[in-house]
């Protein structure tokens, strides 16, 4: 992993901890955690989620990317980005 | 009551509740028994001091409400022989019991928390209406049975000690009230609606005299147009009788259906000209301005208004917690607590509102949320079916491709339960019950009983047999509404500036027919109160009839964020308050703060936390 995407990883996974999971312990989320499937996230939250990587990460996120393959953990969301932005 | 009774613990306990019965004051204390009583002043002004006694003194009564069928019960009684000192309700109900012993209870039409006196049989009982409308608390132990009205006039009787109950906390974090009879605090229960408790013989027994009854077996059969006009002739006749009062009354107009109804139905059938009030907001997406406009237009009525403003909230939140006695989830009591004052200003003391239509007749979305799924649940892996969620919540903007697996996370919950009970009410209480991520670890360890169970076994087992339709109106009519709705919502911000409430929709006649109705009348496809806006629809301009639900809503997070939330209210947050009240844990609530304040929005979930965490540290403070 690039440098530039650990630090990517970082700040998702202190945003989802401190917005999501209200709390700066690491170990509560593991990368490969289903946001989904683990109530992390509601549907503000997916929207929040994109909401954050459209003004934080100046990624846009289209309407057919909207999707838990995309978007449903720290995994998929690096992929996601990755692919976002090569 | 064995020891220390006197009439200074009774003034004490009775001084709490001035603002229930600013206008008068009366003590009883005989023997091991004593009564007290503040009166608010609508009936018979003058002749109406209480406690009152029979005739012959060997019964007495202290009663908070009104029985609007007290005019004919008299008359009925008058017949058989009994003779009236006074015109005011509460001498009908003793003379009632005395010819009919505690049947009585079943010809009264109203609201009503009744504590009686026999004093030939020893019997004490305490009593409560049908639906909720009037609180009745108690607490007893092998020396005393206390009652009263709000828990706050207990705390003398109790060596002003109240503990909360961890339990109770648990439960109304994720149905919003405690399960009935419990309460916000240990030992103290409310009388069930619909119950009458007796303390006779050192003993102390419940009898239940009514309950909501929605089997089918028992669904009309009658045409769609039957129903309409007797649903018709039963809410004229509800809403005549509840104009009864030697004080003028008002009407709550929100500009929705059902206040719309009353309204039109007061304004045609009352002899006195008609003054509504009403809440705004700064804010339009809580607004209704445009709908009460123009019915005021259509029916010209004199209407006086509030404008809320997102301040006001914070502001009020410690007033309106004192009289709620109970954690709320959504700040939606405070703008009621304030429309009370509006009404006080103008002296009136009397309001006839909506509440109960969308329970009895339909309305609620949570009705068509759940009839949506009951659809999706015949075959839960269409991709089809749960698109009509769509058109209840159509803020969900979802995307094309991903919105089946989205909609089946959020509203799939349990499908394969469609027959249960709970089936309805499972993504509500899933929702709320997300703030106990915020519990500390102390109150997790604390937490015996499992909240979900206790509620599940509260229902009647016939329940299991309802229709799925009634069984969520029978959940929605059993816990939110007496809990909240008529409690938190209703009689506590009416009452804290002296003005009573009266609910036409919560007639038992109304009730007890509307149960009857056959679900698909009730809700025509996923057109809510479809019998209803049949039955009114000549009263009402097409606009109001046809118009969006809008739920009646205040600013929630938002108003207690930011700007909003000035020092005083942000040390109740303070992790030292939090820590030393060990309920929540402190460093999460920071967190839950900081997305609060940086502006973003909170889900559902995070704002009733957050409401939730900082009503329950309020309270803490300034109740126990």
């Amino acid at each position: 992993m690039s440098e530039v995407m650990r630090g990517k990883v970082d700040v998702l996974r202190q945003f989802i901890l401190e917005n999501y999971l209200f709390t700066d312990d690491q170990s509560k989320l593991n990368n490969d955690d289903s946001f989904l499937d683990t109530g992390i996230l509601d549907s503000m939250g997916i929207l929040e989620l994109i909401f954050y990587l459209e003004e934080e990460m100046s990624i846009k996120v289209e309407s057919e990317e909207m999707i838990p393959t995309n978007l449903d953990s720290i995994d998929n969301l690096l992929v996601f980005i990755d692919k976002k932005l090569s | 009551m064995k020891k220390s009774l006197d009439v200074r613990l009774l003034k004490q306990m009775a001084d709490t509740l001035i603002h229930r019965g600013p206008d008068d004051e009366g003590f009883y204390c005989k023997g091991n028994v004593g009564l007290a009583h503040r009166r608010l002043s609508i009936i018979d002004l003058s002749n109406g001091h209480q406690p009152m006694h029979s005739q012959s003194g060997d019964v007495s009564i202290v009663f908070n409400g009104e029985i609007f069928n007290y005019i004919e019960l008299r008359n009925d009684l008058v017949a058989k022989g009994h003779r009236f000192l006074t015109h005011s309700d509460t001498e009908v109900i003793i003379h009632l019991y005395q010819e009919y012993g505690l049947d009585f209870v079943q010809q009264l039409n109203g609201q009503f928390a009744i504590g009686l006196w026999d004093d030939n049989c020893n019997r004490f009982m305490l009593i409560r209406d049908r639906v909720g409308i009037c609180p009745l608390y108690y607490y007893c132990d092998k020396h005393k049975l206390i009652f009263a009205s709000e828990i706050k006039a207990l705390k003398p009787a109790m060596d002003n000690r109240l503990e909360i109950s961890a339990e109770s906390l648990d439960q109304i974090f994720t149905f919003w009230v405690p399960v009935s009879p419990n309460t916000f605090f240990k030992n103290i229960f409310e009388v069930s609606p619909g119950q009458i408790l007796i303390l006779e013989n050192n003993q102390l027994k419940k009898y239940t005299y009514w309950d909501w009854d929605l089997n089918s077996d028992k669904f009309w059969q009658k045409t769609e147009e039957q129903l309409a006009e007797e649903l018709h002739g039963l809410l004229v006749d509800a809403t005549k009788i509840r104009l009864r009062s030697d004080v003028p009354v008002g009407a709550y107009l929100s500009g929705g259906l059902d206040s719309s109804v009353l309204v039109a139905m007061i304004q045609h059938y009352g002899n006195v000209p008609l003054r509504t009030f009403s809440l705004n907001f700064k804010e339009k997406e809580f607004d209704e301005k445009h709908y009460q406009t123009s019915l005021i237009n259509t029916l010209q009525v004199e209407h006086s208004s509030l404008l809320v403003k997102t301040e006001d909230i914070a502001k009020n939140l410690k007033d309106t917690l004192r009289h709620t006695e109970i954690p709320i989830l959504r700040t939606a009591p405070v703008p009621m607590g304030l429309l009370s004052s509006l009404v006080k200003s103008n002296q009136y003391k009397v309001v006839l509102t909506g509440e109960g239509a969308d329970e009895v007749l339909g309305g609620y979305d949570i009705f068509k949320e759940s009839k949506i799924r009951q659809f999706w649940a015949v075959n839960p892996q269409s991709l089809n079916r749960p698109l009509l969620l769509k058109k209840l919540y159509p803020y969900l903007k979802l995307p094309d491709s991903g919105q089946a697996a989205y909609l089946k996370t959020f509203f799939g919950e349990s499908l394969e339960q469609a027959d249960k009970i709970s089936f309805s009410h499972l993504p509500r209480w899933t929702t709320t019950a997300k703030a106990k991520r915020f519990y500390s670890n102390q109150l997790n360890d604390e937490l015996s009983e499992k909240s979900m169970q206790t509620m599940l076994n509260s229902f009647p087992d016939y329940v299991n047999h309802y229709h799925h339709f009634n069984k969520a109106q029978y959940i929605e009519s059993k816990t939110l509404m007496p809990g909240y709705i008529l409690s938190s919502q209703g009689d506590r911000m009416l009452l804290k500036n002296s003005v009573e409430g009266r609910f036409p929709f919560l007639d038992h006649r109304v009730i007890e027919f509307s149960n009857r109705i056959p679900p698909k009348y009730k809700m025509k496809g996923l057109n809510e109160k479809n019998l209803l806006k049949k039955a009114m629809r000549k009263y009402l301009p097409e606009e109001i009839i046809n118009r969006h639900k809008q739920p009646y809503r205040a600013p929630d997070s938002m108003a207690i964020s930011g700007k909003y939330l000035g020092e005083e209210m942000r040390e109740y947050l303070s992790a030292d308050k939090i820590n030393k009240n060990a309920l929540f844990d402190s460093g999460k609530v920071g967190f839950l703060i900081k997305k609060a304040d940086a502006g973003r929005g909170l889900s559902t979930s995070e704002s009733q936390a957050l409401v939730g965490i900082l009503s329950t540290q309020i309270i803490i403070d300034e109740v126990i």
